[in-house]
């Protein structure tokens, strides 16, 4: 590619050195993108916090919510983001076998976590707490619903990269690309954990043992 | 060549022309919801603000747009200026900037605390007030008095003694007062003349004061908009001197009598047979307890009726019974296929409630 | 998703698609990734849309020309008045800024394009279609009707309680629920597009800056980019939050807002006005930057005091996350709340004061040349002012009892909105005309535009203020005679009309210049930032060799030298530019070594070498997908099935192929 002027940034290139600041253009949209992600969980946890203790006579936090079931998926998903970790410093190494296995291995664990969300929500359905109950339900539903939404396009990423390496469509050159979607998966994983302890431990905790008075 | 000054020019036109039809229009007509002729404690206190703010809001205004129409034309550009030769180039002065940012700081500060104060006043809860519930459903207001007023229930007109704050607690139901399975929408209770608005929430309880402090019917409407008649829910608060007040709380805290003429003895029939039984309470009518739409009891000592649009006399009475949303479009009252005889008959039998 | 779309893989490979290589006609504009030709884009759907919601208003403004108006129901009344707002604020004013914004970024910062071109064109593709997804709704149940701010629980109800309730949301679909859903995905849409062009300008003006331009460097266009870009990016999800819960509310039968399954009604205000407010920024914080360019070109001096309009750009940015409950007073939120918000709200009225007085500040002193775009520029500052006025009286919470949810607020807004947003538009679109087409807009139509616009304006907006102290509400499609209001609800009328007038002036004057115009050259205004420097249109890569700049108001600097104590003078045409010390830079930043500036960038082998981003399909296939997906939940049922797997499968498809073609062909 001929260039009139190395030193002026070019569009459409992820080529640090030809950026202002000697970030890649893509690594700073997605860092960008994920401050936007923050304001939509925010707003999807206060609106949990809000509603959490409104139950209209159906099933409490604590009453539903199984700790050690929901705490097991958890850990399957922070594994996964040590799988991603795995996975992007196999391909900055060159070896794609290695980064082939732990791209794969971090996507069956997501889906992994998507199952045991599956599972989760069709006993809540089947105890009588599905999306209609009560404000407190809704919230709980839409908040970790989407959650999940973002889990499934991760684990589809995850996936067409894993197609793509198998095809020989992934050089190496482009672990830059795997550190993107990696910055995505761990994102993803972070607000979960948040989302466990805001949305599981606190309110479960509280509702056992209301403050008294 | 002729000076050119067009920004200018039409910038002054416009206000010369603004100024003169605001005072045209000052002197035209009544006025019955103007914010700025307070006849209430509490709408006078608000005014008070605004007679603070708006005198520096004006002043400000003339300052910005003198030094905007002097900037314009002493420092246009002349034909026979030199295109070559710059104006000096001022880019910025520290001290001024700092000027302009602290004073108008200061200025603020100055309107915050009587902003505040008042702020925190209004929100108090009056000594020995009048206690009235009110309403708002699509699209109508009805009025509760407390225990002490009697226990009446009344439509779209707010009677209230002078001289004695009401407390007024606002709730937005849906179609049965007090159901809480139907959902009402936000309403905002608004007497320009006597207080600022308050919006009633479903779900929630508001509470308001308001003070009037001359007889007379005060004008107010719905401000938040609630659908199809949000134009159309209006109504009146009357004011009363207080032993004319205890009188009206007297006679309307007492049953209807059943109808003497004999058509609207008929009327009374068909207020049940036509179910509008099945909405409307008359107190003295047996039976007729409902709260889906107002209360009837003395209907015809309304000045007004349908949202207080229509005038309360027979051929209005007639015409909505006929046909409601023609009158007042996505109004609950539906249209009953009403003989002509059964509407004058209901006609004369609601001309007996007063 | 944006970070490997942009990927430009190293090894061409065949996609399904041939990739398109119109240069002219109506695919070359399908396939564009030209910032300049979507800037044009954007520019002609927006001021389309900006009719349509003119067309609106005048319907208002016939209803409402006196009391007990029959020309529409109450139910068209909602509609059109909803979808006045709708599209003015979503379809004309935002979309008129990202017009400018796409075209006018990379040139100003010196650069080629924006930094995801394809993601550019696809903002573009996706607010088209959140626009005719919006207005689909003609021909289905009818448009949104609650109000552009849609309050619940009434969007839940809906505006005719005599049709009841039925949330089971069972098929057919209820037509006021359509309504709803149409409001809902049609914000969610037009948010994607939003959301997807800040990413692309906030890593475009931190990533793609010629050489030199720092950031105290760049003009304050592009700082209002920032801003408004940095402002988008919050502002978006949380309204896309709000607009999910309204879709599972009315669509699903959750109970976020409806106050009879224990939601709050509240909440939705919150949510919607912690959006809303950051929305008004966005929609005038461009006309800010745009007049900031204007004033000092035709004043023929500097910004007055640029760091101070730059930080107090920021400081409106940040305050205006403060201020959102100011839009609640009367909902009863209680003394402290009022207050704190109160406070807030007055104090945001000391940035915007600084950028006023700043303005008059340029002006002052000045060699102020009378053209359209500094009349268009000048009214800003007056009517503004008396927009920001009304603000901060909105900010005395118990006289905004009283002025909350009057005309007194339609005039505020509108002297914020129109007296701010759309003069400074069309003040840069009358700037920026010959740079875009290379052709000048006609003058003495030009001030006929803005003479006819600046009354016509002052006439319809400014006795509302009147009738809004008078107590007349807004969002009635009648009133009864008595109440006083005749007279200047007439008046505002016939206000309106002249508006419509001048902007048929501008549309003539366009279609005039476009061929008949003067030929504009580089620079016809003298103007003083790197834009100028290129040809008029420019081409294709901007360009031939990328600006090296050495100080703020860099075209300027190349053509005039100061020396600080004497009146600059002009540099001879051809001479080498001298860069002296420009003295309107801080001493921190005051002109680089040459040897890190060289007056001229390294040889060049001409503009074919210049290797541009390739034109593609997918931008516009993607976007797509997005109403199709939409109208499926519109209609329910089996069909919404097919549509939701249809629209997926196009979004997804569009979004692979996207990834899997590179960002510019080898040649």
């Amino acid at each position: 590619m001929a260039t009139t002027d190395m030193s002026a940034p070019l569009p459409g290139t992820d080529d640090a050195h030809a950026t202002t600041l000697g970030l890649a253009n893509d690594k700073m949209a997605m860092w960008t993108f994920i401050g936007s992600e923050c304001l939509f969980f925010g707003a999807l946890i206060s609106t949990y916090l809000i509603y959490f203790g409104r139950t209209n006579e159906g099933p409490a936090p604590a009453g539903i919510f199984d700790i050690p079931f929901t705490s097991a998926s958890t850990f399957i998903l922070l594994m996964s983001s040590l799988g991603m970790v795995l996975a992007l410093a196999a391909i900055q190494a060159g070896d794609m076998r290695r980064f082939r296995t732990w791209t794969m291995a971090t996507a069956l664990m997501g889906a992994t976590f998507l199952a045991g969300q599956f599972y989760e929500f069709s006993v809540f359905a089947a105890e009588g707490f599905n999306l209609t109950t009560s404000p407190f339900s809704s919230s709980f539903f839409v908040l970790t619903g989407f959650h999940g939404l973002h889990v499934a396009l991760g684990i589809l990423m995850l996936l067409s990269m894993w197609a793509a390496s198998m095809m020989g469509r992934l050089p190496q050159q482009l672990h830059t690309t795997v550190e993107n979607i990696g910055l995505y998966w761990h994102f993803v994983d972070i607000v979960w954990i948040i989302i466990f302890t805001v949305v599981y431990l606190i309110p479960a905790a509280i509702t056992i043992a209301p403050p008294t008075g | 060549m002729r000076l050119r000054r067009p920004g200018a020019g039409w910038r002054r036109w416009a206000l010369v022309v603004t100024a003169a039809l605001v005072l045209a229009g000052c002197a035209t007509g009544e006025l019955p919801q103007n914010t700025l002729a307070p006849e209430g404690r509490i709408a006078r206190v608000e005014d008070n603000l605004w007679n603070l703010v708006f005198p520096i809001a004006v002043a400000v205004f003339f300052l910005v747009q003198g030094l905007l129409l002097y900037a314009l034309l002493r420092y246009r550009a002349r034909p026979d200026d030199d295109p070559s030769v710059l104006p000096r180039q001022v880019a910025g002065n520290t001290r001024l900037e700092v000027l302009w940012t602290l004073i108008p700081a200061l200025i603020l500060a100055a309107i915050a605390v009587p902003t505040v104060k008042t702020i925190f006043d209004l929100s108090q809860k009056p000594a020995s007030p009048l206690e009235v519930r009110v309403i708002g459903k699509q699209y109508w207001w009805e009025f509760e008095y407390s225990d002490e007023a009697g226990n009446i229930v009344t439509a779209n007109e707010l009677y209230i003694p002078t001289g004695r704050p009401v407390f007024l607690t606002l709730e937005a139901t849906g179609q049965v007062t007090d159901d809480p399975s139907s959902i009402g929408v936000i309403h905002s209770f608004w007497v320009p003349k006597l207080a600022g608005k308050q919006d009633l929430i479903p779900g929630h309880q508001r509470t308001m004061t308001i003070e009037a402090e001359k007889p007379g019917s005060y004008s107010g409407q719905c401000a938040e908009f609630c659908g199809l008649s949000h134009a159309n829910m209006r109504f009146a608060v009357v004011a009363l001197e207080p032993a004319e007040f205890d009188a009206w709380v007297e006679e309307h805290a007492s049953p209807q009598p059943p109808p003497q003429d004999e058509l609207a003895a008929r009327g009374a029939e068909l207020f049940t047979s036509r179910t509008c039984i099945a909405c409307h309470a008359i107190n003295g009518y047996e039976g007729a307890e409902a709260r889906v739409g107002p209360n009837l009891t003395y209907f015809a000592d309304r000045a007004k009726f349908a949202g207080y649009i229509l005038e309360t006399t027979p051929e209005n009475v007639a015409a909505w019974l006929e046909d409601p949303q023609a009158l007042k479009p996505g109004a609950q009252m539906p249209d009953l296929q009403l003989s002509d005889e059964d509407i004058e008959a209901l006609v004369a039998y609601l001309q007996t409630l007063k | 998703m944006t970070a490997i779309a942009e990927r430009p893989t190293t090894t061409p490979r065949r996609s399904v698609f041939r990739r398109p290589t119109a240069e002219t006609g109506p695919w070359s504009w399908i396939t564009t990734v030209d910032h300049k030709k979507i800037g044009i884009l954007y520019f002609v759907t927006a001021f389309f849309f900006f009719l349509v919601g003119g067309v609106e208003a005048l319907l208002i403004r016939l209803q409402l020309a006196q009391p007990g108006g029959t020309l529409l129901t109450a139910d068209q009344y909602n509609q059109i008045f909803t979808m006045h707002g709708l599209t003015m604020i979503f379809f004309a004013v935002m979309p008129l800024g990202a017009a400018f914004f796409n075209y006018l970024l990379p040139l100003m910062i010196g650069a080629r394009d924006v930094a995801f071109p394809r993601l550019n064109a696809f903002s573009y593709w996706v607010f088209l279609a959140a626009g005719i997804f919006l207005y689909s709704g003609i021909l289905l149940g009818g448009l949104p009707d609650g109000g552009w701010f849609n309050y619940a629980p009434l969007n839940l109800i809906g505006p005719n309680p005599t049709l009841g309730v039925d949330p089971s949301a069972g098929s057919p679909i209820p037509e006021h629920v359509q309504r709803m859903v149409l409001y809902s995905i049609g914000l969610q849409i037009a948010g994607i597009a939003s959301l997807a062009s800040s990413v692309n300008f906030i890593v475009t003006v931190f990533n793609m800056r010629a050489p030199g331009m720092t950031l105290m460097r760049m003009p304050i266009f592009v700082w209002s980019i920032f801003v408004t870009s940095f402002l988008m990016l919050f502002a978006m999800p949380v309204i896309g939050v709000a607009l999910w819960q309204l879709l599972f509310d009315v669509r699903y039968g959750t109970s976020f807002f409806n106050p009879a399954s224990g939601g709050d009604p509240v909440l939705w205000q919150h949510m919607f006005w912690l959006f809303g407010h950051p929305e008004v920024y966005i929609l005038i914080l461009p006309a800010f930057g745009m007049v900031s360019e204007v004033l000092p070109v035709f004043s023929r001096k500097p910004l007055f005091g640029y760091s101070a309009m730059v930080f107090s750009m920021i400081a409106i940015a940040f305050l205006g996350w403060g201020v959102w409950a100011h839009h609640m007073f009367a909902a009863g939120l209680g003394p402290v709340a009022n207050s704190a918000f109160g406070l807030s709200t007055m104090f945001i009225a000391v940035p915007t004061g600084v950028k006023i007085f700043n303005w008059l500040g340029t002006m002052w002193g000045g060699r102020i040349r009378i053209t359209t775009p500094l009349l268009f520029a000048a009214g800003l500052v007056g009517m503004f002012t008396i927009g920001g006025l009304s603000g901060v009286t909105h900010s005395i919470v118990p006289h905004d009892w009283q002025q909350t949810d009057t005309y007194y607020v339609v005039a505020h807004f509108h002297y914020v909105l129109f007296g701010g947003s759309i003069f400074g538009i069309f003040s840069a679109t009358y700037f920026y005309f010959p740079k875009v087409t290379g052709r000048m807009l006609d003058e003495k139509l030009g001030k006929l535009h803005f003479a006819l616009m600046i009354i016509g304006f002052n006439v319809t907006f400014f006795p509302m203020h009147i009738l809004g102290l008078w107590g007349m509400p807004r969002r009635i499609y009648t009133y009864a005679d008595g109440m006083g209001w005749n007279f200047w609800n007439l008046v505002e009328t016939i206000g309106a009309f002249i508006i419509a007038a001048a902007i048929l002036v501008f549309m003539v004057n366009v279609t005039r210049s476009l061929r008949h115009g003067a030929v504009a050259g580089n620079d016809p205004w003298d103007a003083r930032t790197v834009e100028w420097l290129t040809t008029s249109p420019p081409p294709p890569y901007n360009f031939e060799e990328v600006p090296h700049v050495s100080a703020r108001d860099e075209a300027w600097h190349r053509k005039y030298v100061s020396d600080g104590s004497q009146a600059p003078r002009r540099v001879p045409a051809g001479a080498s530019p001298d860069h002296g010390t420009p003295d309107d830079a801080s001493p921190g930043e005051a002109a680089v070594p040459a040897a890190e500036a060289p007056a001229h960038g390294p040889a060049h082998d001409g503009a074919s070498a210049i290797h541009m981003p390739s034109p593609s399909y997918y931008p516009a296939i993607a976007a797509l997908g997005l109403p199709i997906a939409g109208w499926g939940v519109v209609a329910g049922g089996a069909v919404q099935v097919a549509l939701l797997v249809l629209g997926g499968t196009i979004i997804i498809s569009g979004l692979f192929g996207w990834v899997l073609e590179p960002s510019a062909e080898d040649h």
